[in-house]
């Protein structure tokens, strides 16, 4: 009964804001006449304004002037409404489950463009500059700041075939396919020449990174689909621009030279290397510039904006590729930038690049379904329809016939399935219909546009909506859902080591030896003139774990915080025995003294101070490792707290033969870092050792025992370190646990 | 096993063909190469490897070298070091890193895996007692760090002390309080490295080894 009332209650809403929408657009015309009235009214008075102004105006208490905010109070209702939509989407849960956002949002736009055609009033359209210089920009530099570099490098040249020859094949084969097809008397369609045809082609080519994204963002597949598609998507843009520019240039010419194909491909050549240079200037640039920001850390997360803007801007004013330029230069400022940056700056820069991609993709689907109301059309059956069978046939050819060839060079081959996949998961999106937007001939111009919206909404609603269930059938591999291992890392470093050693032995240049060559010009040069202080020389095993720690920290603040205790319970596998452990813990926590406290601040300080969090999963909307939003300063304390209490509840054994050696070496930590050892024949108690293991939640590294009473072995543990010599270590739970872990919390 | 072996023939590839899984040209290719690094001798010290200079900067060095000259490698039962190796050893070596010869079956795949993880595992098991204590852990990831100075050495055993945590809560879980985790063993690594995909990560490219640059 509430669920249906909720139910209703969202459709409503969702009515409402439609007809608010609408309505905005119409205010929009509106107070235009509203502001001629007041003038003429103005009129009058200088008449009798030379005369001693017998009658005055009565002094306006509350005027009307639209028109003076009219332009951002549009832009921002629009935005406005675009989002309360989005949110509406979650409040009919079973739509949003079946249906993409991104075809919801295509439909909201097509509703309301009907609606404002209806009241026979001129809808907003998907302007190309609007599109291509706010509204694209946002989502590119978000998806490469957080492009998963090692899967990408790993996949580049599958990558970069798919996008290169993949489009190529693509552009050219629904081009010259078209040219035939126009051929056909019955399409009425002979006037387009063959220039126009590839011209078209190489529009409807392209595979749209914010369409692939919407929709596998969803789908949650396996990372090596998911970068195949979407590093495709990227760098697939120095081709269109190329293509696009060639054909659009020799369109008004008539003719193609076989010089000017040559200066095509030589163009190709500059606009994508271009590009990438541009951002890597730009990159290195931010990168130095965080250098200096450890004064005025707030605006750290403008610095990065704006250079990547910049190198976006600045490679469109060259024609170069600026997608290719904003992400080589998220990529290349993200490592340094990222190690000079304080954790809130770093906070700032995900969520504001997160807000505003999704704001971005929100509001271009919405304005595509405007466009598509609002665009005059020039529907021609066969056109559209060859279009769009082409499209899907010259993909799926494309697809298999590449991977044929880059099978023989892949270590993990491409099967079926994922061949399947990555030809389906070809979306068109919005640049394609940006750039034929912006063609310039009217005639020829509508009926292309009718036939790229056509496949736009054929890839979108029915592949996006189906790929999933597909998805689910076929079996395909999902996204692992791993959390940040430290045994994964030091392997994957170890491995990384191991297998640049035996390509070294069997003297074989490959992938790794590469890798690691520039890992090692990296530290040596690039680290020490871009990242500050003493950061430059700290190797990447270091950063992961200093980061999982303050991960850990965070989260057993989290579980510590009284008010949030309920929600964490529920979060960690909540067992009686961790509640009254953590309550425990809570006590104890208040127990430790100042001085101590200090002492552990400032060591702490030089650990944990400047390290990150870093992202695993790269979905767009996710920010789940940042819990908390509170003051630094506040959460130091607490989290140092914390830090220290889990690092006394840390400790483990060593060797194995309790009864066969004499000797048992046990260790244990200090906050410090330092790991004392010691001997058993040194101990007065010789005995079990516990070790409680705990996943690394973190939030309950105490040993387990059952009874809250009996506290962790931890305390006692360091307790008995203070009576013996820091060069021992120290043993099991005794008799008087209370009595010494008051002790040695009082004391310390 | 230790026996000298005189340099294979042709005829011999087959055998060792058959045994690595490597292909003729493959065999061949890797056969100058042994030649090279041994200076044309039948057996290969690990003084040889000396002569290697970009192996000289891993921080892994000495484990990977040891790892060619650790019978464990050799076969399922082997045992204890050896100061030479022949050909055959060092191709056994090699074969560990083939890349998978795709369709797999599952059972495959599972054994590739295992044998891929016990190479792994013998690597840093260097006492050979079946376990990996924590000290042998902590020396991985010391070595690891080699290259950091001082500060790597105390982090280097925070982190395998934690990692062996890790170990140890997915391995064994909730412990009681008189139990004590010893070392992990190879089922434990087996486990641990379960999401890790091992079979396809751990391989080096032979295919295209007539790229070789043999003055090196």
């Amino acid at each position: 009964m509430a669920v249906r009332a909720a139910r209703s209650a969202g459709f409503t809403a969702v009515l409402l804001l439609f007809l608010v929408l609408a309505g905005s657009a119409w205010t929009g015309d509106a107070p235009a006449a509203h502001n001629g009235t007041p003038s003429t009214q103005e009129d009058p008075d200088p008449h009798h304004g030379t005369n001693a102004t017998n009658h005055r105006k009565a002094f306006p208490v509350l005027a009307f002037n639209y028109d003076h905010v009219r332009k951002p109070f549009e832009i921002s209702l629009w935005i406005l409404l675009a989002l309360l939509m989005k949110l509406g989407f979650h409040i009919i849960p079973r739509v949003s489950h079946v249906v993409p956002e991104s075809c919801l949002l295509i439909f909201v736009g097509l509703l309301v463009g009907g609606v404002i055609k209806a009241m026979d009033e001129k809808a907003p359209v998907l302007d190309s500059k609007l599109f291509f210089l706010y509204l694209l920009p946002p989502i590119i530099l978000d998806a490469g700041y957080f492009l998963p570099i090692r899967a990408f490098t790993e996949n580049m040249g599958t990558i970069l075939v798919f996008a290169v020859v993949g489009t190529l094949w693509n552009a050219f084969f629904v081009g010259g396919m078209m040219f035939a097809v126009c051929q056909i008397e019955a399409a009425q369609v002979g006037h387009v020449d063959l220039l126009s045809c590839l011209l078209f082609g190489s529009i409807i080519s392209a595979v749209d990174p914010v369409a692939v994204l919407a929709v596998f963002e969803e789908i949650h597949i396996n990372e090596l689909l998911h970068i195949l598609v979407f590093g495709e998507s990227l760098l697939n843009d120095a081709v269109t621009v190329v293509l696009y520019h060639l054909f659009e240039e020799f369109s008004h010419a008539g003719t193609v030279t076989v010089g000017d194909a040559f200066l095509g491909v030589v163009s190709f050549f500059v606009v994508s290397l271009g590009g990438i240079l541009v951002g890597v200037i730009y990159g290195v640039l931010g990168a130095f510039t965080s250098r200096f920001t450890s004064h005025s850390r707030v605006i750290e997360p403008l610095f990065v904006f704006l250079y990547s803007y910049m190198a976006y801007l600045s490679a469109e004013v060259f024609h170069l590729s600026g997608i290719m330029s904003l992400i080589a230069c998220g990529v290349v400022m993200r490592p340094y930038v990222e190690a000079n940056i304080s954790h809130k700056s770093y906070t700032t820069i995900k969520y504001f690049l997160k807000m505003w991609s999704s704001v971005s993709e929100t509001l271009i689907f919405i304005f595509l379904g405007l466009s598509t109301v609002e665009g005059p059309h020039n529907w021609n059956w066969i056109f559209v329809i060859f279009t769009l069978v082409l499209c899907l046939l010259s993909r799926v050819l494309g697809v298999v016939g590449l991977t044929f060839i880059i099978n023989k060079f892949r270590i993990v081959k491409l099967t079926k399935k994922d061949q399947f996949i990555v030809a389906y998961g070809g979306l068109r999106g919005a640049i394609a219909f940006s750039l034929g937007f912006l063609l310039t001939d009217s005639e020829k111009k509508h009926m292309f546009l009718t036939a790229i919206i056509t496949v736009i909404f054929f890839t979108v609603f029915v592949q996006g909506m189906t790929i999933r269930p597909l998805v689910d059938l076929l079996a395909v591999k999902r996204k692992k859902e791993s959390k940040a291992s430290i045994n994964e890392e030091i392997h994957t470093q170890f491995l990384d080591h191991l297998l640049t050693g035996i390509g070294d032995i069997c003297g074989h240049y490959g992938h790794h030896h590469w890798k690691d060559k520039l890992n090692r010009f990296n530290k040596t040069y690039v680290k020490k003139w871009l990242i500050a202080g003493e950061r430059s020389n700290e190797p990447q095993l270091i950063s992961f774990y200093n980061k999982m720690e303050m991960k850990q920290a965070m989260m057993l603040v989290e579980s510590g915080s009284a008010a949030k205790l309920p929600s964490v319970m529920a979060a960690a596998s909540a067992q009686n025995i961790q509640q009254q452990r953590e309550e425990a813990r809570q006590q104890k926590l208040l127990k430790i003294s100042k001085t101590r406290e200090a002492e552990i601040r400032k060591v702490l300080r030089a650990n944990l101070q400047k390290t990150r969090q870093r992202l695993r999963s790269y979905s767009r909307h996710d920010l789940f490792m940042d819990p908390f939003e509170e003051d630094m300063s506040e959460v130091r304390f607490r989290k140092q707290k914390v830090e220290m209490e889990r690092r006394m509840s840390h400790y483990l054994t060593v060797p194995a033969k309790r009864q066969e050696t004499p000797s048992v070496r046990k260790v244990w930590f200090e906050p410090e870092h330092k790991v004392y050892t010691y001997d058993d024949s040194q101990s007065p108690r010789s005995g079990a050792i516990q070790l409680n293991p705990r996943p690394s939640d973190g939030a309950a590294l105490l040993d387990g025992s059952p009874q809250g009473s009996e506290p962790s072995a931890a305390p006692q543990s360091a307790d008995q370190s203070e009576r013996q010599k820091p060069s021992r270590c120290l043993s099991d739970p005794g008799p008087n646990e209370d009595e010494e872990e008051s002790i040695f919390f009082s004391s310390r | 096993m230790g026996t000298l072996q005189s340099s294979p023939a042709p005829s011999e590839y087959a055998d060792l063909s058959e045994k690595t899984g490597f292909s003729f040209e493959q065999i061949g290719v890797l056969h100058k190469r042994f030649r090279h690094l041994s200076h044309n001798d039948n057996v290969l010290r690990k003084e040889d490897f000396n002569g290697i200079p970009d192996l000289a900067s891993n921080p892994i060095r000495t484990q990977i070298v040891e790892a060619f000259f650790d019978q464990r490698n050799f076969s399922k039962d082997g045992d204890g070091k050896v100061d030479e190796i022949g050909f055959e050893e060092f191709l056994v070596v090699m074969s560990h890193f083939r890349p998978p010869s795709l369709p797999m079956t599952d059972e495959q795949r599972d054994s590739v895996r295992k044998e891929k993880l016990r190479f792994l595992f013998n690597m840093h098991d260097s006492d050979n007692d079946g376990m990996i204590t924590l000290e042998e852990y902590r020396h991985v990831v010391e070595e690891l760090l080699s290259r950091s100075g001082a500060l790597g050495k105390e982090t280097a055993k925070g982190i395998a002390d934690a990692a062996m945590l890790e170990v140890a809560s997915i391995s064994v879980g909730h412990m009681e309080p008189d139990e004590f985790y010893e070392g992990i063993t190879f089922d434990h690594f087996l486990k641990l490295l379960a999401t890790f995909e091992i079979e396809s990560k751990m391989s080096v490219r032979f295919l295209n080894m007539d790229t070789i640059t043999l003055c090196k």
